[in-house]
Parts: structure tokens; sequence; C-alpha cells
């Protein structure tokens, strides 16, 4: 797969220890005392955004569902609210990802950034729902930096697809 | 190369409609909260996640720890002495007051022997550390090194050396969580020192506390001091909880509106005190029995309960 559908890049296959490995660090990011700062983008939902919109047929709902779990626990929140916002956030990735790859990287960031709002509006219906307190305007501000994370991101996660520079003749890919 | 994935995707084969998947998970989801906010069946599930996740946090935060110590060791040795002296000062002025505390506890025990009354449970505990703030933005939490191993047990109060801190809520393994008194809807009954007048103190969640339906010409003044009322069987009686700072009497509300700040330092990092659960106070009498009568069972426990509970706002 190519960065976008439309550069003549050919990508090599994205390896599964790869995907482990970004959603341990993104796991291990989000647990850094930094993310109490405003406007540090939850790194999970960002990772799993950008899965889901890369290999929809690897990651998943499933994916979602699960890293969600350990953050409900990590977050000492309530069970069940990561998960249903990182589910939401891979259903809509997902069905969105054959049209947002058509497009040039700046032009994705912006598809992506009401996926990401979706992250913390839900969470913050769930949390008021359950009678929590209200977090303050700067909790929403975060999508916004992940959607500017978006370009960094696709080039670091997609580094290990690039191909050698030197291209082979005989070989067809 | 074995390892990349050359295959065509399944044309036939793609599992479940992903709308479906959808409504499972969100179905799952739901019933997730539901049985964790109203039934808090999903403690065994939440400790072994926890099993992951605790280590990877206490990785996460060993970076800021070990800066934090650094910081301390190359603290200047005339922090260090100043800080030294100030102790040893503070140390000295309340030498006095300790050395007759104790004569005083046993004078007081002998006291309320005499008067048939409950003897005070002193007050035990054990030292944790704060470990971290738990991430959720909709609650006040924090994270102590202490656990089921350390005997730990959910509804514990905590204090730190200036009044009370909060109630341990989930008890895992090897750390706790500790639900702040500052935490939305936290209650803690109360008592002010200066008259006696028994309320119970919520949380507001912006680190402030307010004193609940409280007539609108109740004696509440700015700076009375709350203290626990020990009316609820869990906190002890007598540690200092909050400090009124500004009273809001409008005459279209029934109740006055009384914000109070906590006393002890419930949202700074640091050490503290997990006190051992309280005996169980007296039980309640069943009110058919004490309205027909049975005077001579009945009529002592009544008796004892009360001077127990107007004892504390003596201190």
């Amino acid at each position: 797969m190519q960065t976008t559908f439309s550069s003549s890049r050919i990508l090599l296959p994205v390896r599964p220890w790869f995907i482990a490995l970004s959603m341990i660090v993104a796991v291990l990011l989000n647990l850094l005392p930094t993310a109490w700062w405003p406007g540090v983008p939850d790194w999970v939902a960002l990772v799993l955004c950008f899965w889901s919109v890369r290999e929809f047929r690897k990651v998943g709902m499933g994916w979602a569902f699960i890293l969600g779990a350990v953050m409900d626990v990590a977050d000492a929140s309530l069970m069940g609210q990561h998960t249903l916002a990182y589910v939401l956030l891979a259903y809509f990735a997902s069905s969105l990802s054959r049209r947002v790859l058509w497009f040039p990287l700046l032009q994705q960031a912006l598809q992506i950034l009401p996926l990401l709002a979706i992250v913390p509006l839900v969470q913050f219906a769930v949390g008021m729902l359950a009678g929590g307190q209200f977090p303050g305007l700067l909790y929403f501000a975060w999508p916004l930096v992940g959607a500017l994370l978006w370009v960094p991101l696709t080039f670091l996660l997609l580094l290990p697809q690039h191909q050698p520079v030197e291209r082979d003749a005989n070989r067809p890919i | 190369m074995a390892a990349f994935d050359h295959s065509p995707p399944p044309f036939f084969k793609q599992g479940p409609a992903p709308l479906a998947l959808l409504t499972l998970y969100v179905a799952i989801s739901i019933s997730l909260m539901v049985l964790d906010a109203k039934f808090r069946y999903l403690d065994m599930a939440r400790q072994a996640v926890a099993v992951v996740t605790h280590p990877l946090q206490q990785l996460a935060h060993a970076p800021a720890r070990g800066i934090a110590q650094a910081g301390e060791y190359f603290q200047s040795v005339g922090t260090l002495q100043d800080e030294n002296q100030r102790l040893k000062h503070a140390k000295l002025e309340m030498a006095p007051t300790l050395l007759r505390l104790q004569q005083l506890e046993a004078e007081n025990t002998r006291l309320r022997r005499l008067l048939a009354v409950h003897e005070r449970q002193p007050a035990g505990g054990q030292v944790a550390q704060i470990l971290y703030t738990a991430r959720d933005p909709f609650s006040r939490r924090v994270i102590v090194d202490k656990g089921q191993q350390d005997k730990v047990g959910a509804g514990l109060p905590v204090v730190d050396d200036a009044g009370i801190v909060g109630q341990v809520t989930r008890v895992y393994p090897f750390v706790s969580e500790i639900t702040l008194i500052t935490d939305k809807d936290q209650a803690v009954p109360v008592q002010i020192v200066r008259n006696g007048l028994r309320s119970v103190v919520f949380g507001l969640g912006n680190g402030q506390l307010e004193l609940r339906f409280m007539p609108a010409n109740a004696d509440v003044q700015e700076g009375d001091v709350l203290v626990t009322s020990g009316l609820d069987g869990i906190f002890q009686p007598g540690f200092p909880v909050a400090k009124v700072a500004r009273i809001e009497r409008e005459a279209s509300y029934s109740f006055a509106r009384i914000l109070c700040v906590p006393v002890a330092g419930v949202e700074n990092f640091g050490e503290v005190m997990i006190l051992a659960a309280r005996t169980a106070p007296a039980p309640r009498p069943e009110p058919s029995e004490a309205v027909e009568g049975a005077p001579e069972d009945k009529a002592p426990k009544a008796k004892k309960r009360r001077p127990g509970a107007r004892g504390a706002g003596g201190h």
C-alpha cells in the first residue's frame, strides 16, 4: 500500500509485531506523567486510529476493545468508558479508510480530526452520565494536536515498510 | 520474507459484518459500565488487568521519580540544615503537648470508663507513599504503594499530618486507590468544633468542599473548623477535615451555600497514613422496640451513643 493511494510509491507489507510494538509504546506514553498537561494527545487513540485507517483488516474493534480495557484500569476510570470510545473510533476509522487515503497527508489530517474528537466527546458523555465533574475545556483540545501529529506519525509508523534504496531490477516489487 | 503477508485479501471469508461487531462491542461496553457503576461487580476483572498495567505504570513514572530524587540529592546542604533546624524547633514546640497527651489519654479512658461510655479507639495505621494521580479527569483519586499484601481494605480512612485526605476505594495486590475528599460527591460526616453542630461535607470536584443542607440561619461562621463526627462508623471522631471559607446566604434559598477548603494537603503529593479499620459502633436501636419500651435493655445503648458523638466535638 502506498503512503497515499494516489502516490506511485509502493510500500512493503506491515509486520504484525511492529503494530503490537507501536501499541505498547502508545500505552506507555499514555501512562507518563505528562498525560496531565493540556493538549497532550491520547496516544493510544492516535495510534489505534492510524492502524485502523491503514490496516483495517488487521487492526479493528477487537484491538480497540482490549486497549480500552487496559486504559480503563490504568486510569481508574469507569470500566467501559475507554472501550466504548475506542471501539467507535476504530469503527469509523476503518469505514473511512477507503476514502481518506486518496487525499494528500494534510487533507487526511483534516478528516482525522473529527474521528479523534469522538474519543473525548464519548468519554465526556459517559463521565457526566456517571456523575463525574466537568474536566475543563482544555480536555477537548487534544484532537487538534493529534490531527497536527498525523503527518509525522504517518512518516514514523511507515518507516519499517519503506523499500531499500538499492533497487533490484530483477525483482518485481 | 515469509513473515510478509503476500496473500490476497479473503473475498468471501471476512468474518462478521462491521456493523454487527460494532453493535456487539458497544453492547458489551455499556453493560460493563452499568455493572461497574451500579453493582461494582468488576473488581476481580480490574485486578486481573491491573497485573499488566501497574508494572507499566511504575515503569512510566520511573523517569519522573528519578529526576525528583536526583533533585533532592543535589539540594544544597544549606536548605537541608534549615529544614533540620525548623523540624527540631517544631518538635520542641510540640513536646509539651505530646508529653501530656499520653497522660490525658489515660485520664480520658479512665473517666470514660467511670461514665460507662465507650472507650475511644486509639488511632493506628500504616504509612503509605503516594505513587501517582489516577489519570481519569472525571474524578480525584491517587494511587498509593500499600495493597492487599499490607492488609489494606476498601473503605479505610486516609489522613496526612494535617487532617483527613480521603478513603480507600479499590484495593489491588500491591497498590490501592484512594478517593480524595475533594472528589465529586465524596461525603464525610463532620461536626463544627466551635458549637458541635453536625453535618455532612461533600466534595465539589474543584478542590473545594461544600457543607450541604444547612439552613440559612445555621450557626456557621467563616473560619470554623470542621472535624469528623465519627457517626458513620468509618472515620474516627476528631480528625480535622476542612475550614469554612465562604458563606453565601440568600433569602430566596432555604439552604445556605457554605464553601470549605480542606485542611490536609489533599491535592499534594507525599506520604499519607492509612488508618486501621474502626471497631463497629453500637448497633442502631430498632425503632419499633425503642417506642414500645424495654428500657432496661435499650436505654443504656442510646445513652452510650450520644455522649460518644458529643465527645468528638470537645477537642
